[in-house]
């Protein structure tokens, strides 16, 4: 998978193109730069993690990506298809059917079980798995009519991510996943996203601003300040169970 | 919280606009009635009889407990105005020699008073001036005693005795078929040979005096002279009439405003348990920088006072603007010289301490938690929402439900509380809707069977005496009579055990084709040769039933006092008498086969000069039109019920929108989270409105039903309450009353839906990502 700086060794599929990505935000009389055009192509099946600190406009990335927030200038391509002149019926549907997205603080409804919020997506989507099916894949077949007041932290991160691969979509996005965990339930987590992303061979994006975490990513994408600063790739990749924080 | 502080305070308002506006206007009223009475002397005590000398003057002075005694002449005559074909009777009354009346003066509008020696010159009711245009010089021509006379108006009037003016026996005001004039007491009595006599007295008491024993008296002395029976200014028809007014309105400010005030309650303990629960971190603060329970307490205190202030202030103003509008309506049907409105303090503070109060109490549970709750559990994030499979599902009904769907009812049945009670707010709003339909559609029931169902004649003509029943074949033989019934109206005092009640008989023709009689279930019944027939209401106030045998005392004539048996039970929705057949009635009269008068079937192409001969008739006192009887009665009542409806569409829509839009905004705000992880998951803004508003659109469809079983019985109530010897009011119901009901809850909740709808397009994405639950 690593080849030359920066770049996957075999030529694969471009999933997204990012040319020159600027974001700016008014808050109150001040403009807060966001991002500071940014250049990136994230490919099929890989696992980047989004590295930086507070301010440094990883999430405002990831954001984009996701087609939940508009950029100020530059563009962003989804396999060909410009997103950043599409209208909200168009993100809408861009979400629906092509991204996956794990919150840090999972977003699950309350009143749905673990298998219904699983289906709450696989209804809408167009060739999903069936709920069972995204739930044993994060190793929760025993759980699956429990409601999220029942379920541990990861467990319901777990249930999230099974949210998130049920549509069978062709990126996932995770915004800080192990945010609100400890080291060892977030080791579980990283489990479950790291399997996926081999087995089902989905792009997948993870912010985090814990260093440790970059160690099983295939490339890892530093930011600070709105601007990429480095984009290394890991020769070696270790597994979550090797990850200590 | 602005649009649910906005939402409760319309509720608040229109609660205390209500509240305000019906007592003010029955404040209002009352005042104005009693400074009238004041001023003009309005008498206590009315007699009417055939013809007494004035020295029969001091005897009746003589009574114990009289204070002031006046006698007049009174008749009825027929008018005839140019212009105007249709019939037209008066009642002429006569004013002192001296043109001012002890008792019973006259307010003049315009003009002046009749010269009392001129038998030509006459003061008109203000009602009658004005259907017909008539100022003071106008001329019109009246039949007095028989003979045709050319009036002069002098002047247009008012008077205590006739703030309400209503034709004996008629069911409405008649503003332009009947009036009231006023004529110098030497030229009446000279037409009515009356020169040193009276037929009429009129009489105040002392306070202290027992009004039944006066009557009894003056009963005594009158009784050779023809007496009808003197009675007291409760049972004078103008006062009583005013005093249903008056117990109308005192009804209605008991069940609108009570209905308000319960619903704002609600509300407010809705919108104050979510708020104390979204600021329980700050009560951890305070509470943690030493500020008591009690200050909490207070603060949030202060916070329902301020939103309940707010709909206080605007409820008193609406209040008094509805106030002065309805006293307006009652002014163009009642008429006093000026409408002295009034708004006592009192009112105000009751509205005051009723809101805050009830407010209070609603938000006592939520006001305590606060108030009571430890520093650091405040701290801590409030525990998850507790969540289980619905009953539906666990009946294997709900398996087939979407997602979507099963949010919605396990939103609902998280909550039943409050589910229920946002289903009755809704519910009331719907109810309230109902009883101003109501109104209209069972009066326009009255009318259908007082006018349609149970009296078929086109004309009534009444005679000034009882006559023998060869004048029907007189009329009989009119051009353009058709068909000719006879009837006998006799006033008569009916007694069975302790309870008596006085009223009239009225004799029909058995087989009548009329006047039909109906039964309790409105089918018509045959008049039995012999035996009374009484209204229900009537029989149920004395307690009589068929079979009974009642004890009937005629007040006119010989005077029989007789035991009837009471055969059946009859529907009448407007006033209480007694039916026999006709000649029964004679033989008890022993009087042979007179006739009060008849009842007429015409062509419309004789109408005219129909009436002009019933003009020139010296025996016919007047005629009535029964198109103009149901035509005034929808004419008088129209104006208010127009009123009402608007207020009750308003009262309907502030509730409906209130309980859905606070409902919504609560719910957006509760579930504002998980409705922005749908939409990052791909749901649409429709697919997510669905969530929200589906469980909204749920609890109203549910409500309205029950809103039309709450609405029946709130209009049950209302008629019972209203119900009375003058009236009794049909419990009738329209289905496009039910229509509009449910159409007028269902906008307001769309308008309230497409304000949250409004919101929830423009929910922040973003800010989901990062925010815990």
């Amino acid at each position: 998978m690593i080849g030359k700086e920066g770049e996957p060794n075999n030529p694969v599929e471009v999933v997204f193109q990012v040319r020159d990505l600027t974001k700016i935000y008014a808050m109150g009389e001040v403009e807060v730069h966001a991002l500071r055009g940014v250049n990136l192509e994230l490919y099929s099946g890989e696992l980047v993690v989004l590295l930086g600190p507070s301010g440094s406009g990883k999430s405002t990335l990831l954001n984009i990506l996701g087609g939940l927030d508009t950029a100020t200038g530059g563009d962003v391509t989804y396999r060909g298809k410009t997103l950043t002149n599409a209208d909200e019926r168009e993100l809408t549907a861009y979400r629906r059917f092509h991204v996956g997205f794990v919150f840090q603080f999972y977003n699950l409804i309350p009143s749905l079980t673990a298998r219904e919020n699983v289906a709450v997506v696989t209804e809408i989507a167009q060739n999903p798995m069936t709920p069972e099916e995204a739930l044993h894949l994060v190793g929760l077949t025993e759980r699956l009519d429990h409601f999220p007041a029942q379920l541990s932290g990861g467990e319901q991160q777990r249930v999230a991510i099974a949210r998130a691969i049920s549509k069978n979509p062709e990126v996932l996005l995770c915004d800080e996943p192990t945010g609100a965990l400890d080291s060892k339930t977030g080791i579980v987590v990283l489990e479950a996203l790291d399997r996926i992303n081999r087995e089902l061979g989905t792009a997948t994006a993870i912010i985090t601003h814990n260093a440790d975490i970059a160690g099983m990513a295939d490339r890892v994408i530093h930011l600070s300040n709105g601007r990429i600063t480095e984009i290394k790739a890991n020769t070696v990749k270790k597994s979550p169970g090797e990850l200590q924080w | 919280m602005k649009g649910q502080v906005f939402a409760i305070t319309l509720v608040v308002v229109s609660g205390v606009a209500t509240f305000i506006m019906f007592i003010s206007t029955m404040d209002s009223l009352s005042l104005t009635r009693n400074r009238f009475y004041r001023d003009y002397h309005f008498a206590d005590v009315f007699v009417n009889l055939k013809r007494a000398p004035e020295s029969l003057k001091e005897k009746i002075q003589n009574v114990p407990g009289v204070h002031l005694v006046e006698t007049r002449v009174s008749a009825y005559v027929k008018l005839d105005i140019k212009g105007f074909p249709e019939p037209v009777t008066a009642r002429i009354i006569s004013v002192p020699d001296d043109g001012k009346p002890l008792l019973n003066r006259l307010y003049i509008r315009k003009g002046r008073l009749a010269d009392p020696a001129k038998d030509n010159e006459v003061v008109i009711n203000e009602n009658f001036a004005q259907a017909h245009g008539l100022d003071p010089g106008d001329r019109f021509a009246a039949i007095i005693h028989g003979k045709w006379k050319e009036l002069t108006i002098t002047g247009i009037a008012l008077s205590p005795e006739f703030v309400l003016i209503m034709r004996p026996e008629a069911m409405s005001p008649d503003f332009k078929h009947y009036g009231i004039l006023w004529m110098g007491r030497k030229a009446l009595g000279k037409s009515y040979e009356m020169d040193g006599a009276f037929n009429n007295v009129v009489l105040t008491l002392y306070p202290e005096a027992n009004v039944g024993d006066v009557l009894d008296g003056i009963d005594r002395i009158v009784e050779r002279y023809g007496g009808f029976g003197a009675y007291a200014r409760k049972d004078q028809i103008s006062h009583r009439l005013l005093n249903e007014e008056f117990r109308q309105l005192q009804t209605s400010s008991k069940i609108f405003p009570t209905i308000f005030i319960c619903v704002a309650a609600f509300l407010l303990n809705v919108v104050m348990s979510r708020t104390i629960n979204t600021q329980r971190e700050q009560i951890a603060a305070l509470k943690a920088f030493g500020y008591t329970n009690l200050d909490v307490g207070i603060h949030y205190t202060k916070l329902v006072v301020l939103i309940i202030s707010a709909g206080l202030a605007g409820g008193i103003a609406a209040g008094v603007w509805f106030g002065k509008m309805l006293g307006g309506i009652y002014m163009e049907v009642y008429r006093f010289p000026h409408l002295l409105y009034t708004l006592h303090p009192g009112v105000i503070v009751a509205a005051l301490l009723i809101s805050i109060a009830s407010a209070l109490v609603g938000t006592l549970h939520s006001l305590w938690r606060a108030a009571k709750q430890p520093p650091a559990e405040a701290m801590r994030p409030e525990p998850p929402a507790q969540f289980r499979v619905t009953l539906i599902e666990k009946m294997g009904i709900g398996r087939r439900l979407t997602q979507p769907s099963r949010i919605i009812a396990r939103n609902i049945e998280r909550k039943p509380i409050r589910t229920f009670l946002s289903i009755i707010g809704i519910a009331v709003a719907c109810a309230t809707m109902i009883s101003s339909g109501f109104f209209k559609d069972s009066v326009a029931f009255m009318v259908n069977v007082q006018f349609v169902r149970s009296q078929k004649e086109d004309m009534k003509v009444a005679f000034t005496e009882p006559t023998s029943r060869r004048a029907l074949y007189e009329l009989k033989e009119l051009p353009g009579v058709q068909h000719a019934e006879t009837f006998r109206t006799v006033p008569a005092r009916f007694k069975f055990g302790n309870r008596s009640y006085r009223t009239v008989i009225n004799g029909i023709e058995p087989e009548s084709r009329l006047h039909l009689l109906l039964d309790t279930d409105l089918n018509a019944i045959s008049l039995p040769p012999s035996g009374i027939v009484l209204n229900d209401y009537l029989g149920k106030f004395l307690g009589v039933r068929a079979g009974d045998l009642l004890t009937v005392e005629v007040l006119e004539g010989t005077k029989p006092v007789r035991q009837v048996p009471v055969v059946a039970l009859v529907k009448l929705y407007l006033g209480v008498m007694g039916y026999m057949d006709v000649t029964a009635l004679n033989r008890l009269m022993t009087e042979g086969d007179a006739i009060s008068g008849a009842y007429l079937v015409t062509d419309p192409l004789y109408s005219g000069k129909l009436y002009r001969r019933f003009i020139d008739m010296p025996r016919v006192s007047g005629t009535v039109l029964r198109r103009n009887e149901i035509r005034n009665f929808h004419d008088v009542q129209a104006k208010g019920m127009l009123f009402f409806t608007f207020i009750a569409t308003l009262m309907a829509c502030s509730i409906a929108f209130g309980v859905v839009y606070n409902s919504a905004r609560i719910a957006l705000s509760e579930r504002s989270r998980e409705l922005s992880s749908l939409r990052v998951l791909g749901y649409t803004r429709g697919e997510i409105s669905y969530i929200l508003l589906g469980e909204l659109g749920l609890v109203t469809l549910i409500a309205i039903p029950l809103g039309f079983f709450i609405g029946y019985w709130l209009c049950a109530y209302i008629a019972q309450a209203l119900a009375s010897d003058l009236f009794r009011v049909p419990l009738v119901i329209e289905t496009k009353t039910y229509a509009l009901a449910a159409a007028v809850v269902l906008a307001s909740a769309t308008v309230s839906g497409l304000i949250v709808r409004h919101k929830l397009d423009h929910l922040d994405l973003v800010e989901v990502l990062k925010t815990r639950e």
